[in-house]
């Protein structure tokens, strides 16, 4: 009923080999994640465990045939691709052609941005460790999610839900949501369209390629709704929404406020408090129309005949949230839910008043704003290849050559973490999910560890033939409350498996 | 700079406010902003890559998620 709840963000970035623009991704992805993995790995490296892995598992009730998939869909079949298991609890591997962090499991939305910007860093020290590999490949990761020649990566979030919540009401009542969240959310982008696009400044790097409402495709004909039904949780309990129209974010209050308010209104969706309809006509249009018009005054049209802003729709949301809050909790709501939603009526304040007045907050805006400088001092027009080139720097994971690192060196952008808090959870797992218990295993007993999933560690212990799997299927099990008195006081990896199966 | 950020106004009040604001702060706001903005541009043109063309041309990825 607050922000709060079980979430993450699994983020695919932009890969290049600095001087072979044909060097073929999956290897440069490989060598950066295999990179990391011998850099930091202790002992052998676990695998991924996929037995509770069901893409083809579609919310609405059904599963696709695994002839009828495209190929990229089938992401529970052992590619070989490079793999490997985190001691904060994350996953890092190659997903399609570009190497992709998952982030732990977290319970609300600083955790979220937290582990989020630990998996920046990891990518960094990932490609300065495939620069050290013989043959020295200088490989460069970009956050963002598209080489405007019509190709686009995900930025996926997800946020578990209780299963009782019917998937129509999820639909109905987030997809206007999701059409305008980009107000805040969005990074920016230069160009307009998918292959060849036109000139232009747009909000979002992804509306332009998301073609249908609902749907379980994620590579091709992509959903503003994605219906993967995957839990990695009690399927009976939970389901896992998986959200995969959003933007990969660099500024921490453009995620804050992305997972937060989503969180929000998944919350409000949970416990039927939206009885307003804020439908759209056209989703898809809509979508596309707000996102190319930084200006933000597009009026769309709301089935009940209104016409809105996004920013104006965003209110509505924002509204109903407030009330909720204050119905369910007054006074008593915890900080970050209070946080969120002060945030968020302060943005969309502004974004009405003036855009620019967020500049310093969200990344489209501080994108838009350092393009119009350059279009203004140097007379450049929007298919000038410089203003390609910020957009594509501003993702530049490097902190020497990133637009967006050098914003922030300068004051021009906030932050909400600090260098240390991000560099700690590079290693250490959040304390209040199972991601917990799978990092410190990961991080004490790694050669005993054959492979871990969300839902699962597998040891191979001294002594058993058959290898050992301990389910964790419950997110909010497996804490630092939970077990870490057990980790602490297990010194192999027998003692601890003994104790908690009681042989 | 201005330019861009002026869209036509359709809400009524910012009109108002807009048309209320004495010419002489307008300018000096955006005298402020320039140098602010020239700043961080003088900057950031250090760090950009050389051949902005090329670069952008060989950003080439493959399909994702």
């Amino acid at each position: 009923m607050s922000v709060r709840r079980v979430m993450g963000t699994e983020v695919e970035y932009g890969i290049s080999v600095a001087g072979q623009p044909q060097a073929n991704p999956m290897v440069a992805s490989s060598q950066v994640v295999n990179a990391y993995a011998s850099s930091t790995l202790k002992a052998r490296r676990a695998r991924w465990d996929f037995e509770e892995e069901s893409p083809l598992r579609d919310a609405r009730g059904f599963d696709m045939s695994r002839q009828v998939a495209d190929p990229s869909q089938l992401t529970d079949e052992d590619l070989g691709l490079a793999n490997v298991i985190l001691t904060n609890g994350a996953r890092l591997y190659v997903d399609h052609a570009h190497p992709e962090f998952s982030c732990p499991e977290v319970t609300n939305p600083l955790d979220v941005v937290r582990w989020d910007k630990a998996g920046e860093q990891v990518m960094l020290d990932a490609s300065r460790a495939a620069a050290r590999l013989p043959g020295n490949p200088q490989i460069h990761l970009y956050k963002n999610n598209t080489d405007n020649k019509g190709v686009s990566y995900g930025a996926h979030e997800n946020f578990l839900m209780r299963r009782s919540t019917a998937f129509a009401d999820i639909v109905k009542h987030l997809t206007p949501f999701f059409v305008s969240r980009q107000v805040f959310a969005g990074a920016g982008r230069v160009g307009i369209g998918q292959e060849r696009p036109k000139h232009g400044f747009q909000i979002s790097q992804r509306a332009d390629f998301f073609e249908v409402e609902v749907g379980l495709e994620t590579t091709l004909k992509r959903p503003i709704i994605n219906t993967r039904d995957e839990p990695h949780a009690d399927p009976e309990k939970y389901r896992r929404l998986h959200v995969i129209l959003g933007d990969a974010n660099l500024a921490e209050i453009s995620t804050y406020l992305k997972v937060g308010s989503t969180s929000l209104v998944l919350a409000m969706i949970e416990d039927g408090y939206i009885t307003r309809d804020l439908s759209v006509d056209g989703p898809v249009s809509s979508l596309r129309a707000v996102s190319h018009d930084p200006s933000l005054k597009t009026l769309i049209t709301l089935k009940d005949g209104r016409k809105l802003t996004g920013v104006q729709l965003q209110m509505e949301y924002l509204d109903l949230a407030k009330k909720f809050v204050e119905e369910r909790y007054g006074s008593d709501a915890d900080y970050q839910t209070k946080d969120v939603l002060e945030r968020w009526e302060s943005v969309l304040d502004r974004l009405e008043r003036d855009p620019m007045e967020c500049a310093g907050e969200l990344d489209w805006v501080a994108k838009y704003k350092l393009l119009l400088g350059y279009r203004d001092r140097d007379g450049l027009e929007w298919d000038d290849p410089k203003l390609h080139l910020i957009d594509l720097q501003y993702a530049d994971i490097r902190p020497e050559k990133g637009l967006y690192h050098r914003l922030v060196r300068a004051g021009r952008i906030q932050r909400l973490m600090t260098d240390d808090l991000v560099e700690k959870a590079m290693h250490e797992p959040p304390s209040d999910t199972r991601a917990y218990f799978r990092g410190r295993c990961l991080e004490k007993y790694s050669e005993n560890v054959a492979a871990a999933s969300w839902d699962s560690v597998i040891f191979d212990l001294p002594g058993r033939e058959s290898l050992q799997r301990v389910p964790t299927i419950d997110p909010l099990r497996g804490t630092k409350k939970h077990v870490g008195g057990l980790l602490d006081s297990s010194d192999t990896a027998v003692d601890l498996f003994n104790r908690l199966t009681g042989s | 700079m201005a330019q861009e950020q002026k869209q036509p106004k359709k809400s009524s009040e910012t009109e108002e406010s807009v048309e209320t604001a004495p010419e002489t702060d307008v300018n000096e706001r955006k005298e402020a902003l320039d140098s602010d903005v020239d700043d961080i541009l003088d900057e950031i043109d250090d760090v950009l890559e050389t051949n902005a063309e090329d670069f952008v041309k060989s950003f080439i990825q493959k399909g994702g998620q």
